[in-house]
């Protein structure tokens, strides 16, 4: 009993105080200064798996290409079937295999950064893991957020993922080429994008068809000017 | 040009990312209690923001994972939750929004700062 009430005696309460995702936090900032240096625009791109980011951003290199010099890191589980996908636009892709990881960190993105010639780029798009939740909290580095959703997942898909939309700098509602047939209520969604991110510019597109792409490649172009 | 780049996480083979958070908090500890010339981790309290995008519940759950093995095996979890907490700049009050959207009470504004809410901290440890 008395070796116990040493043992508590002689515990000490230690203030950190510390941010739990600071280490994630000192590698987004020094990606975000090695990026700043260069002029480039990097983006966040972050869907639910399904939604169309691979096709979205494929499309926005092919279409950009003259205009943007692009390219794109992309984590994905498992298959390099993204980064393949996306090397058709021409542009250079590094894959990040993220195994099992549900979401990319400032660490791994500053690596693969290495592997590009950041110097001859305009624009870095990130392609983020399929999922809502989990990337959320973790900075990569990046300039601009663009949270990506399908008009086939419904208009309430901003009300279950709240979090992850009052961080988007950009909401692409995608497959709007199908809209209609799916049955997306498209004033629902867009008053929904709009009362949960304020903040947030919104394009509706159909990167299949082509559709609204062109709003987006001025807006984009546009930003990149501002570096 | 495609580059793999064998980046794997080491973490874990959960598909949660609880508990790669409890990891890094688990780290940050380890370091602490470290710089204290101390041996042992008794209890952890850690604040948890309600827009922090983690889940409470699962974070016990890695906690248990995470720690087996380690100085902080067995050491109490306390989670501090914290509301959301905005601030209206027009009205200037301060307010805890109540569902999805982020409204000032007063006049309606969806323009509005989050001032608490996203906080993911280890505020303090007790070793020995």
């Amino acid at each position: 009993m008395k070796e116990a009430a040493t043992e508590t005696e002689s515990r000490q309460v230690v203030e950190v105080n510390e941010g739990i995702l600071s280490k994630n936090d000192v590698f987004a900032a020094r990606n975000r200064s090695l990026f700043n240096a260069t002029g480039l625009l990097v983006l966040n791109v972050l869907s639910s798996p399904g939604s169309g980011k691979t096709a979205f951003i494929e499309r926005t290199l092919t279409d950009l290409r003259g205009r943007l010099r692009g390219a794109v890191i992309v984590g994905d589980l498992a298959t390099d079937n993204d980064a393949k996908r996306i090397a058709r636009s021409g542009a250079p892709a590094v894959q990040i295999t993220t195994g099992d990881m549900c979401h990319l960190e400032a660490e791994m993105v500053g690596k693969a950064a290495g592997q590009l010639n950041l110097d001859d780029l305009d624009v870095l798009i990130i392609e983020n893991v399929g999922n809502l939740v989990c990337p959320s909290g973790y900075d990569l580095g990046e300039n601009l957020r663009v949270v990506l959703l399908a008009a086939t997942e419904g208009e309430d898909k901003p009300l279950k993922y709240p979090v992850m939309f009052k961080t988007a700098d950009v909401v692409i509602v995608n497959k709007m080429d199908i809209a209609e047939a799916a049955g997306f209520d498209r004033a629902t969604a867009l008053d929904n994008i709009r009362r949960i991110a304020p903040q947030a510019v919104i394009f509706e597109v159909s990167a299949r068809t082509g559709q609204g792409m062109q709003q987006w490649y001025d807006w984009l172009e546009q930003r990149r000017a501002q570096m | 040009m495609i580059e793999a780049v064998a980046i794997q996480n080491p973490k874990s083979k959960i598909d949660m990312h609880e508990v790669s958070v409890m990891q890094s908090a688990l780290e940050i500890a380890l370091e602490h209690m470290r710089r204290q010339n101390a041996a042992r981790i008794h209890r952890i309290h850690m604040r948890v923001g309600a827009l922090s995008s983690v889940v409470p519940e699962a974070l016990e759950f890695a906690f248990d994972v995470v720690t087996h093995g380690t100085p902080a095996e067995g050491a109490t979890l306390e989670i501090e939750r914290v509301p959301a907490v905005c601030r209206c700049p027009a009205c200037q009050i301060e307010f805890e929004p109540d569902g999805y959207f982020y409204e000032c009470p007063q006049c309606g504004s969806l323009n509005v700062e989050i001032r608490r809410g996203r906080e993911l901290e280890l505020a303090f440890l007790e070793v020995s």
